[in-house]
C-alpha cells in the first residue's frame, strides 16, 4: 500500500510527511507535480509549503499542475486524499473541498501549537480517533482562516481556541463522503514525544488505515 | 548625498589612491566595466581592508576544522561523515532603507552561502537590533524586518529557530539585521568555490539579472547615512523565496550527482564577485560573455550586468561532459540557466559584451590586490569617565523585576518568533524562547546546538571584556542543552572605522573574541565585518555579536527545559557569586537609565568548569537556565512564566539578583537525585506556590506573567 506524496515546486514539507509516514511503517514515495499518473498508488497526501511561490492566491496555480488530474481521479473513486496546511488550501482551489482559505484574522503568520477537537470519527483522518478527543499539534500558516459561505463542509477538528478566525473554528473540513479531507495544523510535526507532541499519530494512523489496495 | 561632478571612481566609492592602484595593475586606465569590477571588489563590505590586518588575530585552527575562513561558509567535522557548515552575515543597511526586502534578502544571501557548500541548511537564527519602540520609525522598521525574515524564511522552506533582539537608541539611525544560518552535508558532498580546471564551463543558475542592488556593497554596504539615504532605496535587492527554494533544490540534486567542480553565489558584488574569486581560487583565467546571461531588463550595460546585486543566482564551474545533466537538473526544477563563459589557463579574465572586450584583467587582483588599511586607533578618552564607579542605587525588587519584564528585549518572543517557521524538518528539540537551540540530525545520536549573543552596551564601556563574555555566554548556552562548544562565526558590527576610537573598539573585540576562543579550545572558522554603521556622524555601540555551534552526542534523553518546573524541586545557583556589578546591564538600562561602570571580567578556569558541569547536567535535571540579561531575578522569573508555578529565594534583594556577571546558570532538580559540587554550587531556594518571593519580597504569578507576555504586543498596539 503506497501513498504519494504530491511535490510542486515551493512544497517544503514533502520530507517530514515522508518520515512520519514510513516513522509508522507506511510506504511513501515523493510525487513531481508533472507526474501524470498515479496508478502504482492508494493513496494521495499534498503537504505543507508555498506551491509555485504562492504569489497569486495559496494553491491558485498549483491547482493547474498535471498531476492534479490524477488526484481528482483517485478522490473520485474513493482513495484517500489528505491535504495539509498549503495541502488544504490546493485541494479547495481544485474545488475537491468546499470554501477558501484566506489571511488569518490578525494578519500574521502563526506558528506555534495549538489544541484541536475531533469532531467527526468517519474520515481519513479521524477513523483512529474518538469524538472529543484533543489533540496538540502545530499550525503554521498565513492563510489558515477557512471560510464557506455555503456551510457545506463537515468538520473534522475543531479549534478549541480559535486562533485564526477560522469559520466554526474548522481546523479540518472533510468532503461528503469523507476520503478527501483539508487539515491546516501539521499532524507530522506532532508525531514525536521530543518534538513536544505525539498527538499527530493519531491522525497519520487514520490515513494508513484509509488506504485500500488501487 | 548625490555628488555631482565627480570622477566616476569616487561615485562608486573608490578613493583617488585606490584608482591610483588599479592604474598600476592595469598599465592603463580602467574601462567602465574594470573601474565597476574593481570598486565592488574592493568596497569595505567585499576586501575587508580595514580589519584584515586584524582578523589575522582570530585563531582559526582545530582539528575539526574542515574549511576556515575565506570561504563561502566556515565547516567543521561532527564524526562519522557528517559535517556542518556555517556562517553568519549582516543585511544592517539595506534593513534601514527597505526593512522588508533587506531582512529577506539577508535571509536568501546567508542560505547561499550555505548551500554553496553543498549543505542543506538546515536552520536561521536572527539577532535583530532597533531603537526603542516608543517611536513609530522604529516600530516600522521593526515590524517591517520581522515580517521580511518570517516571508522569505517560511517560503523558502527553512525554519528560523532562535536569534536575539535588543532596542536601544544607538540603534535608532541604524538598525542591525544579522542573520546566521547552520547547514549540515555528508563529507564527500562539499563543494568549495572554485573554478577548478581550465576548460570547466561557467554556468549561471538561477534568477534572471536585472538592475536591482547595483552598488549595494559598495555605495550601500560601506558608506555612512545622512538624511540623503532614501535615495539608496534602488540599491537594495528584492527577494524572491520561490526561486531561492527551487534554486536550493536544484542545486543539492546537482551536488548529490557530483556534476560540479566547484560552485559560487551571487550575492555581493554580483557577477564579478563569483568570476574572479572563483578564478583566483584556483589560479585560472575565464573567457564570460556577459551577452549570454539571462536578463529580465533590456539594455543593461556591462557595468550594470557585472555589479548587478539580483539575488537567487549562482555559478556553477563544471567539466564539458557533465554541462547538459546540469542544465537538464535545472529545467527540472524550472529554474533558468545559461552558459556565460570558460575557464583558461593563465589567471587573465576576459569579460566581453555586444561583441567587444569589456574587460581584461589579472582574476586574482579584485581579490588579492585589494588595499589593505591599518586604520589608526586609539582608546576613547571619554571611557575614564564612564568607569568611575556610580552610586549605588536602592533596590526595589518586585518593581525592578516587573520593570524589566515589561521590556521588549526581555519579555516573551512570542510576537516575533510565532512568525517565523521554526519547527520544519522535524529536528527542533529546543527552539525559541530558550537559552540554546537544539537541533537534532535525524539517524545519529547528534544535536547540534547554537545560540547567537551579543550585547552593545556591555561592549561600549569594555569591548574587550564584553566580547570574550559574549562567546563565553554562547558556549554556556549550548551547554544548557548538553552540547559542548564546537566553533565560532562573528559579525563584528562598528562604526566609522575612519575614526580611531571605532578601530580601538574593533581591535578590542577581536582581542577579546580571539582570548575567549583560546581558553576555550574553539576555533573561529568565519565572519562578517559591517562598518560604516554610522549616521549623521554617530557611530554605533561596538556590538559584536557570536554565533557558537555545540556539538552534543548523545542528545539528552531527557531535555531540560524551562517549562519543566514543579513544585518541591530545589532551586541552585552554579558558577561564581555575582559580585553585584551592574556596568552595562538591562537594569542599569530599564531602571536606572544609566550606563556606566566596567564589567565584570570574565574567568576563563571557572567559564571551563561551568560550561563542562552545565553540558554534564543536561542528562540528569529537569530545569538548567543560563544567568544573563537581567539577572539571576528575570531567570527565575522567566522559569516560573514557562512552567506556571512560583518559586521562593532564599537571597539578599540587592544587587546582585539584577547583576548579568558571567558564568552562573540556575539549576533546578529534585531533592537527593543530583550532588551538586559545593564549591561552585549554592542553594537558593525552592519551586511552589502561586508567586515569587524573593528575600520577603513578592509578586504574583499572574502579575509577571501578563507583564511578560504583553511587552512587545503592547508597544506594537501604538
Amino acid at each position: 500500500m503506497r501513498t504519494a506524496v504530491v511535490v510542486f515546486p515551493g512544497t517544503n514539507c514533502e520530507h517530514d510527511v515522508v518520515h512520519a509516514l514510513r516513522s509508522l511503517g507506511g510506504e511513501a514515495e515523493l510525487v513531481w507535480h508533472r507526474e501524470t499518473d498515479l496508478g502504482d498508488f492508494d493513496g494521495v497526501i499534498i503537504p505543507g509549503g508555498f506551491a509555485h511561490g504562492d504569489y497569486l492566491r495559496t494553491g491558485a496555480i498549483a491547482r493547474f499542475s498535471p498531476v492534479m488530474s490524477e488526484v481528482e481521479r483517485m478522490a473520485a473513486k474513493g482513495a484517500p486524499v489528505l491535504g495539509i496546511c498549503n495541502g488544504f488550501q490546493v485541494l479547495c482551489e481544485a474545488g475537491m473541498l468546499p470554501g477558501a482559505l484566506i489571511a488569518n484574522r490578525d494578519l500574521a503568520f502563526i506558528c506555534r501549537f495549538v489544541e484541536v477537537e475531533v469532531t467527526d470519527v468517519s474520515t481519513i483522518l479521524t477513523r483512529s480517533a474518538e469524538i472529543g478527543q484533543r489533540i496538540r499539534i502545530p499550525l503554521n500558516s498565513y492563510e489558515g482562516n477557512w471560510v464557506d459561505p455555503g456551510s457545506g463542509a463537515r468538520m473534522v477538528l475543531r479549534y478549541v481556541d480559535n486562533p485564526n478566525g477560522s469559520q466554526g473554528s474548522a481546523a479540518a473540513i472533510s468532503n461528503a463522503a469523507g476520503n478527501v479531507v483539508g487539515v491546516m495544523p501539521h499532524p507530522e510535526r506532532a508525531s514525536d514525544e521530543l518534538l513536544g507532541s505525539a498527538d499527530g499519530l493519531v491522525l497519520l494512523e487514520s490515513f494508513l488505515h484509509s488506504l485500500v489496495p488501487a | 548625498m548625490t555628488i555631482t561632478g565627480q570622477p566616476v571612481h569616487r561615485r562608486l566609492g573608490m578613493t583617488d589612491e585606490e584608482y591610483e592602484s588599479v592604474v598600476g595593475i592595469l598599465g592603463r586606465d580602467p574601462l567602465p566595466a574594470e573601474l565597476a569590477m574593481y570598486s565592488v571588489m574592493w568596497s569595505e563590505h567585499c576586501s575587508y581592508k580595514s580589519s584584515r590586518a586584524h582578523l589575522r588575530r582570530f585563531p582559526t585552527q582545530a582539528p575539526w576544522v574542515v574549511v576556515g575562513p575565506g570561504e563561502n561558509a566556515g565547516v567543521v567535522d561532527l564524526g562519522d561523515g557528517w559535517l556542518a557548515a556555517l556562517r553568519i552575515e549582516s543585511h544592517n543597511h539595506p534593513s534601514f532603507v527597505e526593512p522588508y526586502q533587506g531582512a529577506a534578502t539577508g535571509v536568501g544571501g546567508i542560505l547561499r552561502d550555505v548551500f554553496t557548500m553543498g549543505a542543506r541548511p538546515i536552520a536561521l537564527w536572527d539577532q535583530i537590533r532597533f531603537g526603542p519602540l516608543d517611536d513609530p520609525k522604529n516600530r516600522y522598521l521593526f515590524g517591517g524586518v520581522v515580517a521580511g525574515i518570517a516571508g522569505y524564511g517560511n517560503a523558502v522552506g527553512v525554519p528560523t529557530v532562535g536569534g536575539e533582539i535588543e532596542f536601544d537608541p544607538t540603534y535608532a539611525g541604524n538598525p542591525l539585521v544579522n542573520v546566521m544560518c547552520l547547514g549540515i552535508l555528508r563529507q564527500e558532498q562539499l563543494v568549495l568555490g572554485t573554478a577548478g580546471e581550465p576548460g570547466n564551463v561557467a554556468v549561471l543558475l538561477g534568477k534572471a539579472t536585472g538592475r536591482d542592488g547595483i552598488g549595494g556593497a559598495s555605495v550601500l554596504a560601506s558608506a555612512s547615512f545622512d538624511d540623503g539615504s532614501q535615495e539608496k532605496r534602488p540599491s537594495v535587492q528584492v527577494g524572491d523565496p520561490f526561486e531561492e527554494k527551487k534554486l536550493i533544490e536544484a542545486c543539492l540534486e546537482i551536488f548529490e550527482a557530483g556534476l560540479v567542480a566547484g560552485i559560487q553565489d551571487l550575492g555581493a558584488a554580483g557577477l564579478a564577485c563569483a568570476i574572479s574569486e572563483p578564478a583566483g581560487r584556483a589560479g585560472v583565467g575565464m573567457d564570460v560573455d556577459l551577452d549570454s546571461v539571462h536578463v529580465r531588463e533590456l539594455g543593461m550595460t556591462a557595468p550594470e550586468l557585472l555589479m548587478s546585486e539580483s539575488q537567487e543566482r549562482m555559478m556553477a564551474f563544471v567539466t564539458p561532459a557533465n554541462v547538459e545533466s546540469v542544465l537538464a537538473i535545472a529545467d527540472k526544477w524550472e529554474i533558468d540557466s545559461a552558459v556565460v563563459g570558460t575557464v583558461k589557463a593563465g589567471g587573465t579574465l576576459t569579460v566581453r559584451h555586444g561583441g567587444e572586450t569589456v574587460a581584461e584583467l589579472p582574476a586574482a587582483s579584485l581579490a588579492d590586490d585589494a588595499p589593505l588599511y591599518d586604520r589608526p586607533y586609539s582608546r576613547p578618552d571619554w571611557l575614564d569617565d564612564l568607569w568611575e564607579i556610580p552610586e549605588p542605587s536602592s533596590i526595589e525588587p518586585v518593581d525592578a523585576l516587573l520593570q524589566l519584564l515589561d521590556d521588549p528585549a526581555i519579555g516573551s518572543s512570542a510576537w516575533v518568533h510565532e512568525q517565523y517557521d521554526h519547527m520544519l524538518f522535524l529536528n527542533t528539540l529546543s527552539g525559541p524562547g530558550g537559552d540554546g537551540s537544539l537541533l537534532r540530525i535525524r539517524g545519529t545520536t547528534k544535536g547540534l546546538a547554537v545560540s547567537t549573543d551579543g550585547n552593545g552596551r556591555l561592549c561600549l564601556l569594555d569591548p574587550r571584556r564584553g566580547a570574550a563574555r559574549l562567546v563565553y555566554e554562547s558556549a554556556l548556552n549550548v551547554a544548557m542543552t548538553g552540547a559542548r562548544p564546537m566553533a565560532v562565526v562573528d559579525n563584528l558590527n562598528f562604526g566609522n572605522p575612519e575614526k580611531p576610537e571605532v578601530m580601538w573598539q574593533f581591535r578590542e573585540s577581536v582581542e577579546g573574541i580571539s582570548e575567549a576562543c583560546e581558553a576555550l579550545g574553539i576555533p573561529v572558522v568565519g565572519g562578517n565585518v559591517s562598518f560604516y554603521n554610522e549616521t549623521d556622524g554617530a557611530d554605533i555601540h561596538p556590538t559584536p555579536v557570536v554565533g557558537l555551534l555545540g556539538l552534543a552526542d548523545p542528545i539528552p534523553t531527557h531535555l531540560p527545559g524551562l517549562s519543566r518546573a514543579n513544585a518541591g524541586l530545589e532551586i541552585w545557583e552554579v558558577g561564581p557569586e555575582a559580585t553585584g556589578n551592574l556596568a552595562g546591564s538591562a537594569f542599569q538600562r530599564v531602571v536606572e537609565g544609566a550606563h556606566r561602570g566596567r564589567p565584570t571580567a570574565p574567568q576563563p578556569e571557572a567559564a571551563k568548569e561551568v560550561i563542562e558541569l552545565a553540558a554534564a547536567l543536561a542528562h540528569q535535571v529537569l530545569v538548567l537556565h543560563d544567568i544573563s540579561t537581567g539577572g539571576l531575578a528575570v531567570t527565575v522569573a522567566e522559569i516560573c512564566i514557562a512552567s506556571g508555578v512560583g518559586a521562593e529565594l532564599w537571597v539578599q534583594p540587592d544587587a546582585s539578583l539584577f547583576s548579568e556577571d558571567p558564568h552562573r546558570f540556575v539549576v533546578m532538580l529534585e531533592p537527593g537525585t543530583v550532588t551538586l559540587p559545593g564549591g561552585v554550587a549554592r542553594r537558593i531556594g525552592t519551586v511552589g506556590g502561586d508567586s515569587l518571593e524573593i528575600g520577603g519580597h513578592k509578586v504574583g504569578l499572574d502579575l509577571l506573567t501578563n507583564t511578560y507576555r504583553e511587552a512587545i504586543p503592547h508597544r506594537m498596539r501604538g
